[in-house]
């Protein structure tokens, strides 16, 4: 059961740095939902207030309201914990641990958080994780070897699956195929329609083909200057930002004439 | 204007631009490497010649009855006794002050490097600094007196000298510690949190877990810090020719202390028809301790390094 997210009125600092302002958004369950935008603008930082992953930096906070299906995550009884296990993250670098083999890095948030697993259970969760990351016909042999043995577009398909095992709702994914050559880029986008199908995805990009590709609604954010909050400025259906984007800014971002 | 081949002009040109001698540039590099070397093997000389004096003197006074048997009932030239004694008692206290300054000094690391913001974080690492630089008696008058309040004057057992050392270790632990724990990159406690592990877990599994080799090189790093002090353990802990095991009673000898007693004795009065009696064994005693320290800490280096291998991340 994938859910909705319902942003209203957001503001994000970074101690007296305003980072992002008066973002308020809809994020539709089962589809994918990409943000793009220039440098800075502020796209990944609001990715991070979506599932609390923001408050982590010092002196960082948000105000107003990010609701998963009414909830207010921001609200006063929320525990962020919880919150990070409902909605999963996907990071711009591949962050396998370094310390763990591939089965376990699939089952750290299992083993990390001390609860008990069988065999058979882990054994079945590692597989149908890794399957759902099209990463276990290629490590299936080698799942105790370390991680980080793997090549780049492996470990970030390694991280994915660490990322479903938990079985969140929602996947939030901060440029997950910058550090990715074409082939493993094309083998993560390929992923990203298959959990659409059971996940919300939300996806950070600065590759305008690829939001093209593989997302069902695009959000521009843009930055009026260096030190000003970032904005969002339109937020549609992909094909309409990419065909006739109602804002000018938008219209010059995608079709390649700044940014 | 494009040609089929390389002319001999241009051949030429290119020569000249890639092989520019620069000579100063040349001559620079060999002074600064000569400079190097040479600072290099002065720093060498002294180590060098230590541990060859320590081992060309120490190695005739070393036997198994050497490290089998204490100094009780022994006196003048006699060279039957040894340093069993001393070696325990460096173990015991130097065991004992590890105990109290590891958890101590990681715990403190750990909230300097995951949860210390502000004066309260700036204040701990400003002392932190300054008991670095505490002198060694000074650590140990500390413990005196402060275990002079609960026992009374005079009262000199081996947790007194543990106390001591720890106050010297302490610092040492937390400063390299910190900065192993600082080397753990923040994306894993970030994949971590993401996984919604909560933050302990994180620093417990994580951070704690992926540094551990780091960390248990600056616990030996302390640990070989303290284990030559011989000043504290003097005023703290006394001296005796017995064994002692026990930590929380009576008089303990260690290494450090041993030699400079030893050293102190001179040569000892022998009769020239006296046999059994050797008139520098007081020097040779002091010599053969020195390397047997010497050795324990080298052989808790190499346990060190055997515990970095086994803990060290693997990519393979």
């Amino acid at each position: 059961m994938a859910q909705r997210i319902d942003v209203k009125d957001v503001n994000i600092y970074y101690g007296d740095f305003r980072a992002v302002e008066g973002v308020t958004m809809t994020v539709d369950p089962k589809s994918v939902t990409a943000f793009i935008g220039p440098s800075g603008c502020g796209k990944s930082t609001f990715l991070r207030t979506l599932n609390r992953m923001h408050e982590v930096i010092p002196g960082a906070y948000v105000e107003g309201k990010v609701e998963l299906e009414g909830v207010d995550l921001y609200g006063d009884d929320v525990d962020p914990v919880a919150v990070r296990r409902n909605i999963g993250m996907v990071f711009q670098r591949p962050n396998p641990f370094p310390t763990m083999s591939i089965k376990d890095n699939v089952l750290a948030g299992v083993k990390l958080n001390n609860r008990k697993i069988s065999r058979s259970d882990a054994d079945y969760l590692v597989e149908s994780s890794l399957r759902g990351a099209n990463l276990w016909n290629e490590v299936k042999d080698r799942l105790d070897r370390p991680g980080s043995g793997l090549s780049g577009g492996q470990q970030q398909r390694l991280c994915i699956a660490r990322a479903i095992a938990v079985k969140p709702q929602v996947v939030l994914m901060d440029e997950p195929c910058s550090a990715l050559d074409p082939i493993s880029t094309l083998a993560i986008e390929d992923l990203i329609q298959e959990l659409k199908k059971d996940y919300t995805i939300v996806i950070v990009t600065h590759n305008m083909q690829q939001a093209a590709r593989v997302s069902d609604r695009t959000a521009f954010f843009n930055i009026a200057g260096t030190g000003k909050p970032g904005k969002l400025i339109e937020m549609n259906d992909t094909a309409t930002i990419f065909s006739s984007p109602a804002e000018k800014a938008t219209e010059d971002y995608v079709s390649g004439r700044f940014g | 204007m494009s040609t089929d081949t390389t002319t001999k002009d241009s051949t030429e040109y290119t020569r000249a631009l890639l092989t520019t001698a620069e000579p100063r540039r040349r001559r620079t590099d060999r002074i600064m490497a000569g400079l190097i070397w040479s600072a290099f093997a002065l720093a060498m000389i002294p180590l060098v010649s230590l541990l060859w004096t320590v081992l060309f003197s120490g190695a005739g006074r070393m036997s198994v009855d050497f490290l089998q048997y204490s100094m009780r009932g022994i006196f003048g030239g006699d060279p039957s006794g040894g340093i069993y004694h001393a070696i325990m008692g460096t173990l015991i206290i130097t065991g004992c002050a590890t105990l109290i300054s590891v958890p101590i000094g990681i715990l403190v690391a750990i909230y300097l490097v995951e949860y210390g913001r502000g004066p309260l974080a700036r204040a701990v690492t400003f002392f932190v600094d300054v008991m670095t630089g505490i002198p060694s008696i000074v650590a140990g008058l500390f413990a005196v007196s402060l275990f002079t309040i609960f026992f009374g004057p005079g009262a000199r057992f081996g947790l007194i000298g543990a106390v001591a050392l720890s106050v010297l270790m302490i610092p040492v632990v937390v400063r390299s510690c910190e900065e192993m724990l600082k080397l753990v990159p923040n994306e894993l406690r970030e994949a971590s949190y993401a996984l919604g592990v909560p933050k302990w877990l994180t620093i417990v599994r994580i951070v704690l877990r992926t540094s551990v080799a780091g960390l248990t090189t600056s616990v030996l790093l302390a640990v070989a810090r303290v284990i030559g002090e011989t000043a504290p353990l003097l005023v703290a802990v006394g001296v005796t020719d017995s064994i002692n095991f026990d930590p929380s009673e009576g008089r303990m000898m260690t290494l450090p202390v041993f030699i400079y007693r030893q050293y102190s004795q001179g040569q000892a009065p022998c009769r020239e028809d006296q046999v059994n009696c050797v008139a520098d064994i007081a020097l040779q005693n002091a010599w053969g301790a020195a390397l047997t320290l010497i050795a324990i800490v080298m052989i808790l280096n190499i346990a060190g390094r055997l515990v970095n291998r086994w803990f060290a991340p693997k990519t393979r």
